[in-house]
């Protein structure tokens, strides 16, 4: 490697570039690639009428702009919207099937699919560019009849569920991006955890994308049926590049009667250089249902990567009794833009939500919280508690938080909080003179101030999220 | 141990110490007395190395030049300011904190870090020599204690850290009689021939409780008056306005 690969690699280190043959569509979007993407995932007729419906409908569509980071004009014509390696195409049957070099690339990013199977509670789906490429633990899973695989492969295997739930809470006309979505994605998980079964394990997707200019568009479609539980957590990497790069994922969770989802994300694109070139578009669209009675839905983001950040993982509180919650960490360092938050929408009676969010801003970056409460003229006796945090790093970074709160019931009560502070030269001094250096004070003093919300992820996670936390800030203090 | 010569130090154009000497030898205990402003907290952070400060002088810390060592470096050299002022910080347990700071500063002399267990028996240990109630610890740093209780857990994280020479920036101020006699406890029982304090007080009362080798008052960024103990007694009746 040359010296000045070296060096960015210190500062991502997941920025390599695997060399693997791989399958592409024809660049650009038409019906044709469409077509394409259908045809090579063997997908039956109604989910290509379904991408093609979606097709027609972004025609009409424009893409949103009121969001405050704004980039330069995506050129949808130029992208590819399909890659997988070459060596999937006769679908592995087992891991020992899967392309070593693939195996290699996830070993590498911390995710030893091979060892994972024999070693920790984790059942995990690999996802490369636009395939699975591997989905451990698979046959405990189906002892206990929860479903955990390539959505490609539920689409065969599982049609009435996909039906049944796909595009039922997002749907295909819902925005720009979902709608793009909706007619060009090409794998993500789909995990359905049956009546009254607690999943015995963390569920976990691995993001990868690797082709260069292409858009990857992931598809989850999560459901917890009657009294169920479930814990899904996903991560993501991507190499360095210079060119910004479409990640434009729709995850959607279905939550019956007593039913509980807890899904955790650490996004850790690549989030461009220090001057702000290349990086991921990280435009996602996140939204849980609580369909059922005492059901709960409960997101957790940490977000430090990505050129640009925007999505609102949100939920919608149709049961009654039902919880919604959402907890989230954004670090944005040198260029890097986020705006980011929740939709908190109370449909049923006494219905509860809680907005913890905590951005950290630094380098010349810009971190806005957008939020929305809005409580239905039906859900007498609701809830919500908001909790804004801001902590700036430097004078040239900013922060805003943009709380929208619709209340229409009067028994039902919003609160909301919200604090902008800087990061204190003094507690910096008082960690130095403990024999701390720069770094490690820092590091301490912003996982203290993210401890709400790291507390939520699962344990496995947990501490990686805390050291990902540390090093996205290095180098940030003078 | 230290070795001060003319040290003079500004902080916004502002001059506050005006060429001060002090040496301090291994084992021995100094006071430093004086009015407010005279600079005894400037000294206490010229010593730790907090930034801000234009400095000149000579400022010798076991034969090292303390001007050209970081202030984390100073604390695994073995220098440690108890704060006059210790600050929050929110979300941090007061636990990992010190295990932090502990493990930094074995890991800068080439130790074995601490385990949780090891750790923990550590401080168990500490704090019930001191008689600081141990739940202090599992609370956030600094966040909602006390006046007494941040103090103590100065003194508490000075006997886990073990430094060879501790300056205590006016430790005793508004604490009570009980607290101070755990602070003086605190530094009594770490006192041998190899360690070394400083101990910045306004009043007299602290000295009862820890007897010091000398006393010094400083006025106007100088030291002007040295003694032993009898001069802190002296100055307690006369107060410092007739020194200058």
């Amino acid at each position: 490697m040359k010296q000045q690969e070296l060096e960015k690699t210190k500062e991502y280190k997941y920025g390599f570039t695997t060399d693997i043959e791989s399958i592409k569509a024809p660049r650009g979007l038409n019906e044709g690639v469409i077509k394409f993407i259908s045809e090579i995932k063997k997908e039956p007729k109604w989910m290509l009428d379904w991408r093609l419906k979606a097709y027609r409908r972004l025609k009409n569509v424009k893409e949103p702009n009121w969001q405050k980071p704004k980039y330069p004009k995506i050129d949808y014509q130029n992208l590819y919207y399909y890659s997988a390696p070459k060596s999937s195409k006769n679908k592995p049957k087992s891991l020992d099937e899967v392309d070593p070099k693939l195996l290699e690339t996830y070993a590498k990013l911390g995710i030893p699919l091979k060892e994972q199977e024999k070693l920790s509670g984790v059942a995990v789906d690999a996802v490369f560019d636009s395939v699975s490429v591997a989905t451990t633990f698979k046959e405990k899973l189906t002892e206990k009849g929860i479903i955990f695989c390539p959505i490609s492969e539920a689409i065969q295997n599982h049609p009435d569920l996909v039906k049944k739930y796909l595009g039922s809470v997002i749907p295909i006309t819902d925005h720009y991006f979902a709608t793009l979505n909706s007619a060009v994605f090409t794998d993500g998980s789909f995990v359905y955890i049956p009546e009254g079964v607690k999943c015995p394990m963390e569920l976990s997707t691995y993001f990868r994308i690797n082709a260069s200019e292409t858009g990857q568009f992931e598809r989850t479609l999560i459901i917890a049926d009657k009294g169920s539980y479930v814990s899904y957590l996903e991560g993501c990497t991507a190499p360095m590049r210079d060119e910004n790069q479409l990640h434009a994922a729709n995850v959607e969770l279905i939550a019956l009667d007593d039913a509980e989802i807890k899904y955790s994300t650490v996004q850790n694109w690549y989030p461009g250089d220090k001057d702000g070139k290349g990086g991921i578009y990280n435009f996602v669209t996140k939204r849980g249902a609580c369909r059922g009675k005492n059901s709960k839905i409960s997101w957790t983001q940490v977000e430090t990567g990505s050129a640009i950040t925007w999505k609102y993982p949100s939920c919608i509180l149709q049961g009654d009794n039902s919880v919604g919650e959402f907890y989230s960490i954004a670090i944005t360092n040198n260029h890097q833009k986020a705006d980011t938050g929740t939709k908190m929408i109370h449909l049923g009676k006494n219905t509860k939500s809680k907005i913890i969010s905590k951005g950290i801003s630094a380098g010349k970056a810009d971190n806005t919280y957008r939020g929305l409460v809005n409580i239905n003229k039906k859900a007498s006796n609701s809830r919500n508690y908001t909790q804004c945090d801001s902590l700036l790093m430097g004078n040239k970074c900013g922060a805003h938080t943009v709380p929208y709160i619709k209340n229409k019931n009067s028994s039902s009560i919003v609160e909301h909080e919200a604090t902008t502070s800087k990061i204190n030269e003094e507690q910096l001094y008082y960690c130095n003179q403990r024999g701390l250096n720069q770094e490690e004070a820092v590091g301490l003093i912003i996982n203290g101030f993210c401890k709400e919300v790291l507390q939520q992820l699962p344990m496995e996670f947990a501490v990686e999220a805390q050291k990902l936390v540390g090093i996205s800030l290095e180098g940030s203090v003078g | 141990m230290l070795e001060i010569k003319n040290l003079q130090a500004s902080i916004n154009n502002k001059s506050i110490l005006k060429g001060l000497n002090l040496v301090i030898k291994p084992g021995e205990l100094h006071a430093i007395m004086g009015p407010n402003g005279s600079g005894k907290s400037t000294l206490a952070n010229v010593l730790s190395g907090k930034n801000g400060y234009e400095i000149s002088g000579e400022l010798n810390f076991k034969g090292e030049d303390l001007k050209k060592i970081s202030i984390e470096e100073r604390a695994q050299k073995g220098i440690f300011l108890a704060f006059q002022y210790p600050l929050e910080i929110p979300g941090v347990n007061t636990n990992i904190f010190l295990k932090t700071s502990l493990n930094s500063i074995r890991k800068s002399k080439g130790e074995k870090e601490l385990d949780t267990l090891a750790f923990l028996k550590l401080i168990k240990e500490k704090s019930s020599e001191l008689g600081i109630d141990e739940k202090i610890l599992s609370r956030q740093l600094n966040v909602g204690f006390s006046g007494g209780e941040k103090k103590k857990n100065e003194i508490l994280q000075m006997k886990i850290l073990d430094p060879s020479f501790s300056i205590l920036d006016e430790t005793d101020s508004g604490l009570d009689i009980d607290a101070l006699k755990i602070i003086a406890n605190g530094v009594n029982s770490s006192r041998n021939n190899k360690k070394s304090f400083l101990v910045i007080t306004h009043y007299q009362r602290l000295l009862e409780y820890i007897k010091p080798d000398f006393v010094h008052v400083l006025s106007d960024g100088k030291i002007v008056k040295t003694g032993c103990g009898e001069l802190a007694e002296e100055l307690e009746k006369t107060g410092y306005k007739q020194l200058n």
